[in-house]
């Protein structure tokens, strides 16, 4: 579905990606991890047009995104979340996810400014699936609450609820459990696996271990810039590159 | 649906001011706060939408005010040398679209200059186009009089009627700011103003679930612009005489203390601070209180509401009412 091919991106003259190819295969979740600073979210943001490459060639269902804007990418089917916790503060749970139908509507300008029957009805069914949208995540009852006043896990859930809007065909998911609690991560992870139901193919950057084992099909590993590893979890978790990228040498050794 | 019954109910009071209201003074001044507040509500658009704060927005004002009353005046100016383009004296209504949809262009224009350009470089990009406006206006003086203004511009005219009296001028602009709100209305309870609210609250979050930011941000400065435009020519064939000081940049302020006080990103804001704000300081020369003191207390007004309402008027009842239902 997602074809990375030898791609590399450059801060000045840091090589924060360097030459990296992988695959994401239809139907399944593939992992992307590696210690702070190897390149994950950077590769995320060259996929996902946030970043431009330096070189390489990145397929999506097999047609180039090279010099596509995110939001071109967007409409392929290929959506983002992001590291940070990102959603439209000031607005309520429910306009967080009608934005996130925009690609769905068809209503043009002209229309709207002309008041035509069909814009009112087409509102009426986005409204209707935002709510069902909204009822997937759990968070059917915060639908009126702005998105700043939710608690923080719910403010994660919505993130995902808007990206699922888009109807994603694969979604990337930069660290959606990063500081919730262990049950809340349990929570995100069989949600995951409905979204999996779906037919979303996913994506997924993250350091909690125990939801990337637990979830992935495959886990790609990233080190400085360079794929250091790629296989199922279990053959990941025994590689001693990995284990020396995140433990050091001497853990490696000892492990051998 | 009571917000319906709300609105009908001001629009019909509204509409029977020249009824009751004999003073043509008073009138005079109901119509010059009602054509700011249409100019203000285009720059609610910008600023409470899509959150780009135009502080140029009399530029849209004054080129639809210039181009109205030179189309409707006839002209003749040297495009280059020895070749002389000549318009001559439009029916006013074509004068009154060529003057919108002049604003629009402009606004379109800068709509696609700001496709990068956010926040205080928007500002800035705006506040040099409006004055760029006003040079042209001072020193083309072969187009547009320079100092000594466009005078004599025709009053308005539909169809052989005439808006030449008090009364109805003031229907005129009641309708128009009207059609305004109704157009911002639709606008901003649909996915385009969605799109725009979007932009102004998280650019990153709105492209990656696929809005094309600049698309929306060049709808929203044309429909400002060219809504401000309408106010312009208003203006011109109002007062029908036009001159540079339309470009001045106290108008603008004008408009954005307007917005901001009646509550910005709310649809009746705009109107609530215009009606406020364009009427107090008449209001307050009626009550015989001396020029100075006059805009001190305007200033000091317009400071305690920022104050004691930094979300605006509007909202701030808004959250009065839901606290006292609830």
């Amino acid at each position: 579905m997602l074809e990375v091919r030898n791609l590399s991106v450059r801060f000045g003259g840091l090589l924060a990606l360097d030459s990296a190819s992988f695959d994401v295969r239809e139907g399944e979740v593939l992992s992307l991890i590696g210690p702070n600073g190897a390149g994950k979210t950077t590769a995320f943001n060259a996929v996902s047009g946030y970043l431009a490459a330096a070189g390489g060639q990145i397929l999506f269902r097999g047609s180039s995104l090279g010099g596509l804007r995110p939001s071109s990418i967007a409409a392929l089917g290929l959506v983002r979340t992001f590291q940070k916790t990102s959603l439209f503060g000031n607005r309520s749970a429910l306009e967080n996810v009608l934005i996130g139908l925009h690609l769905k509507a068809k209503q043009t300008p002209l229309a709207i400014l002309l008041g035509l029957p069909y814009v009112a009805r087409e509102e009426k069914t986005l409204v209707d699936e935002a709510l069902q949208i909204l009822k997937f995540v759990n968070l059917q009852q915060r639908k009126g609450e702005l998105a700043n006043s939710l608690p923080y896990g719910e403010q994660r859930l919505l993130e995902v609820a808007i990206a699922l809007a888009a109807k994603p065909k694969l979604l990337l998911l930069d660290e959606p459990v990063s500081g919730m609690n262990p049950s809340e991560t349990a929570g995100f992870m069989a949600k995951l696996g409905e979204i999996r139901a779906l037919g979303v193919t996913v994506l997924l950057v993250e350091h909690d271990m125990k939801m990337v084992m637990g979830v992935s099909d495959r886990v790609v590993c990233l080190s400085q810039g360079r794929i250091i590893a790629d296989g199922s979890p279990a053959a990941i978790q025994r590689d001693p590159e990995v284990i020396k990228a995140y433990l050091g040498e001497k853990y490696a050794r000892a492990h051998a | 649906m009571t917000a319906r019954l709300v609105a009908a109910a001001v629009v019909v009071a509204l509409a029977s001011i020249p009824l009751w209201m004999g003073d043509p003074y008073v009138l005079h001044v109901l119509i010059m706060a009602g054509i700011f507040t249409i100019a203000a509500m285009s720059l609610n658009l910008l600023l409470g939408y899509a959150g780009q704060l135009s502080l140029g927005h009399v530029a849209f004002f004054g080129v639809g005010a210039y181009a109205s009353a030179l189309f409707s005046l006839g002209f003749s100016v040297h495009v280059l040398p020895g070749m002389l383009l000549s318009v001559q004296p439009k029916p006013v209504w074509l004068a009154m679209f060529a003057g919108m949809l002049a604003a629009g262009l402009c606004g379109w224009f800068i709509g696609r200059i700001a496709f990068k350009v956010r926040g205080a470089y928007f500002v800035i990009v705006s506040i040099s186009f409006a004055e760029v406006a006003r040079l042209v206006a001072v020193n083309w003086v072969e187009l547009t009089q320079g100092p000594m203004a466009l005078n004599n511009i025709p009053a308005l005219s539909v169809a052989g009627f005439a808006f030449l009296r008090k009364p109805s001028v003031y229907w005129l602009v009641l309708g128009v700011a009207i059609a305004c709100f109704i157009l911002i209305a639709r606008l901003v309870h649909s996915r385009a103003g969605r799109a725009m609210v979007a932009l102004a609250e998280n650019e990153a979050l709105a492209t990656s679930v696929g809005i094309d930011v600049t698309r929306y941000l060049v709808l929203a400065t044309v429909v400002a612009a060219t809504m401000a435009g309408a106010a312009g020519v208003l203006y011109a064939h109002y007062v029908r005489i036009v001159d540079p000081d339309v470009f001045l940049f106290i108008y603008t302020v004008t408009m954005a203390i307007m917005v901001i006080t009646g509550g910005k990103g709310t649809l009746a804001g705009p109107v609530v601070g215009g009606v406020i704000f364009g009427l107090l300081p008449e209001g307050l020369r009626a009550l015989a209180i001396r020029p100075e003191t006059q805009w001190i207390v305007y200033g000091v007004l317009m400071v305690l509401v920022v104050y004691f309402l930094p979300q605006g008027i509007v909202p701030a009842l808004r959250g009065l009412r839901s606290r006292g239902g609830s």
